[in-house]
């Protein structure tokens, strides 16, 4: 291994000082989230807690909508809630404060299974493909993504391959001049795959470790469109074996169930291997990502907190969970 | 992976057989299939639980009406309250008498607000109103480049505004150029923010203030899920708005939020953005929401059709047939011509969920024709041999088949759909209860 992989390790799951120290950056940024909002936040799960001692029929019922007023979604609330159910009436349960501690055991369960495992970059460049549907935030996770990278003493290029939306090309090179990394573009309206091609060479040519790819948003439903994400996924192959490296899929934390049937086309697709939930600065809590998890196994490696750059922090399981208790 | 709804509640009633009323019993095994079927919809827990109990209320000791099983009355029922809900009428832009109308359009982040005011300029432009289009984003990165393509796309007129960038200043200049200028609506497009946002929510109650805006259209994503009351309510606490667009129903999303933002602001919906395009705004009519809420297709209307189309004592009649094995080619033809009375056959698919097999029979291209020739061909056989079809041999199918217009295949085709569906039927007849709409009438759709 070359030593700039070393640096570029996506370890969010990991203990080492690092990560012990974005972790605690995830939980102030989220702390000064919540505290923001805390008039408006209703914390359900907590008052179930502090006001009832033994476990009865309601206090399930209301676990169950608390679980649910985080977007976990009825399916996989209901696989939970059943657990606990189970367990009480064997008299194994009889406290609430055990209850939560199951709750959250579950819940980690299905956000650490096996494919959480760190991305290692082993191949120069390193391509990231990322997409979503519309209105997510993939533009502004790459400006943040592409800063990190940078930070991380890397060489970055970002490919503006969203030649569809108005304006997404001049967006994004905005975001590249505040992260300072190079914009390779073309007209609007240019084949994306196109600009891939061209990113990817310019990449070879200059030796870059990562290439970010922006791709226009679509919605799932779009037969045609979700082609074109193929297309460009063999493009890079052809261009870089093995790329592209990442599939990063963009989900909203305000998106209800639909980010489910999102997370399903999408692998379908562009067979996604991780998530970037964003927006997880606002009263949404994001829960959706449980359901995919659950159902998909797919990763989340970074959540998005914000509009500045450096708002975006590694996925931390733990801190996640208990976001959905506050 | 989604049951139909009607379907899941046809079996919870299946169990119940024989009861004429709805009872506590039979309605709440209901409620709980309506609550998931809701919450699956990412209709907010709370909205749901009024809901269901208002629902609940209405259905509690109600007679069945005898054209209509428990499980459809339920389900008419759900649906006279979700309209009621979401609001009937449709509803309309509002300006202001002294033009300049000022319109604020305001809303999250990436809830599609920017496209949105390219399709309101454009749908104001195509009703005879002269728009004045403003973005006041000056945060997000080329959000006002993006404006101005977009009103380039649909050839309306922008106020530039070049070399400012306070939002208030901008509006007012807006504003001042559209007086001037004889513009009838100033459509101002806001920068996405957090409802908890104080300071951001502050520049727009500043706005309102300075502004007085006939319209504060609050842009909502389809997608969004159980926060959707927390955005709303807050935007409508700060703001009052006056109506909501829900974007991104082109999408398969339920659209949950369209009755959870109903519910927490009362205003009413007044568009759907339905796609990419500048054209692709549609008003917005509650009965369609229905049944996606519900993930029905428009089984509802179906249904309402199948109230009146279908007769009662007929219906009984064919299950008394069914039993006792004497389906007739007769009858075949009766139910044909009751299934065509629905309407032509495309709208009538159209009107079914587009999922499992469904979704197959809907992209099977079906042809009229193919009924037409069904009962041209039966209308050539005689009496006997529409009561008896075993007596149909091969002079007699020659002679079917030039009576009809069709070929000896065609005849031999039909006939063997017929003894197949005989079979099946009568398998079938046991589980039929009177009065209910043949459901099995699905199987009399030629397949290609």
């Amino acid at each position: 291994m070359r030593p700039y992989v070393e640096s570029c390790m996506i370890l969010p799951f990991t203990k080492d000082k690092a990560v012990e120290d974005k972790k605690s950056g995830f939980f102030s940024k989220l702390r000064a989230a919540v505290t923001k909002t805390r008039d408006v936040l209703n914390t359900p799960i907590e008052s179930i807690f502090t006001f009832k001692k033994e476990i009865d029929k309601s206090t399930l019922e209301e676990l169950e909508m608390a679980l649910i007023g985080a977007d976990i979604g009825p399916a996989t609330t209901a696989h939970i809630v059943e657990k606990i159910r189970d367990q009480a009436s064997r008299q194994q349960l009889t406290e609430v404060g055990q209850v939560k501690a199951l709750i959250r055991n579950e819940l980690l369960a299905i956000l650490q299974g096996e494919n959480s495992r760190p991305v290692v970059m082993q191949q120069k460049p390193h391509v990231i493909i990322i997409v979503g549907v519309n209105g997510v935030g993939k533009t502004t996770t790459i400006g943040k993504l592409a800063n990190k990278f940078k930070n991380d003493g890397l060489s970055v290029k970002v490919c503006a391959a969203d030649t569809f939306r108005a304006a997404a090309i001049e967006q994004l090179e905005i975001w590249g001049q505040r992260a300072g990394v190079e914009i390779i573009r073309q007209k609007h309206g240019t084949d994306p795959s196109a600009v891939v091609f061209d990113a990817l060479q310019s990449a070879r040519a200059a030796q870059s470790d990562v290439v970010i790819v922006d791709t226009a948003g679509r919605l799932h439903t779009k037969h045609n469109l979700m082609s074109e994400l193929e297309k460009m996924k063999r493009v890079a192959s052809r261009e870089v074996p093995g790329a592209p490296h990442e599939v990063l899929l963009i989900i909203d934390a305000v998106t209800g169930q639909n980010g489910v049937q999102q997370a399903r086309e999408f692998t379908k697709a562009a067979a996604v291997t991780g998530i970037v939930l964003t927006k997880l600065d606002g009263t949404a809590k994001g829960g959706v990502v449980v359901a995919i998890a659950k159902e998909l196994n797919i990763p989340i490696q970074y959540v998005g907190v914000g509009e500045k750059i450096d708002d975006l922090i590694p996925f931390n399981a733990e801190e996640f969970v208990d976001s959905l208790f506050d | 992976m989604f049951d139909i709804l009607t379907e899941k509640l046809q079996r919870t009633f299946k169990t119940l057989k024989g009861e004429a009323k709805l009872t506590e019993n039979n309605v709440d095994f209901a409620m709980r299939e309506i609550r998931l079927a809701l919450l699956e919809a990412d209709v907010n827990f709370k909205v749901v639980k009024d809901f269901i109990d208002r629902v609940r209320a209405k259905c509690l000791g109600t007679e069945v009406m005898t054209a209509l099983s428990p499980a459809q009355q339920v389900i008419s029922f759900v649906r006279d309250e979700l309209i009621a809900t979401l609001g009937d009428a449709e509803a309309r832009l509002i300006f202001s008498k002294n033009p300049p109308s000022v319109f604020l359009v305001v809303g999250l982040q990436g809830s599609g607000k920017t496209t949105s005011v390219g399709k309101i300029a454009r749908w104001m432009m195509k009703n005879g109103h002269r728009p004045l289009l403003l973005s006041v984003d000056v945060y997000r990165p080329a959000a006002r480049e993006q404006l101005s393509v977009i009103a380039h796309d649909v050839d309306a007129k922008i106020f530039p505004g070049e070399g400012m960038d306070q939002p208030l200043a901008l509006a007012k200049a807006a504003l001042r150029e559209a007086s001037l200028s004889g513009y009838d609506v100033l459509l101002i497009d806001t920068a996405g923010r957090l409802h908890i946002d104080d300071e951001l929510m502050q520049e727009l109650s500043t706005l309102k203030q300075q502004l007085k805006p006939s319209e504060i259209l609050f842009v909502a994503d389809a997608m969004t899920g159980q926060d959707a009351v927390k955005s709303a309510h807050e935007f409508h606490e700060r703001l009052g708005i006056s109506g909501v667009i829900l974007t991104k129903l082109d999408g398969d999303a339920r659209g949950g939020a369209a009755l959870s933002i109903r519910a927490v602001t009362g205003q009413p919906i007044k568009f759907v953005g339905v796609g990419e395009k500048p054209d692709a705004l549609e008003l917005f009519y509650p009965d369609r929401m229905v049944s996606r809420l519900l993930g029905m297709g428009d089984v509802l209307s179906l249904i309402e059709k199948a109230q009146e189309t279908f007769d009662l004592k007929q219906a009984q009649k064919l299950e008394e047939k069914l039993r006792k094995d004497e389906f007739s080619l007769e009858d075949f033809r009766d139910q044909l011509r009751q299934m065509r009375k629905l309407g032509p056959l495309d709208k009538i698919l159209g009107m079914l969920p587009q999922i499992g097999a469904m979704k197959d029979l809907q992209k099977a291209n079906i042809d009229e024709k193919q009924l037409i020739h069904t009962e041209a061909i039966i209308n050539s056989m005689t009496p006997r041999e529409r009561r008896n079809h075993q007596i149909i041999n091969g002079q007699r199918r020659k002679r079917i088949a030039r009576g009809s217009g069709t070929t000896v295949n065609q005849v031999n085709q039909l006939l063997k759909q017929y003894a197949q569906m005989r079979k099946m039927m009568k398998s079938m007849a046991g589980s039929l209860a009177g009065g209910r709409m043949p459901r099995h009438l699905e199987r009399f759709l030629p397949r290609q």
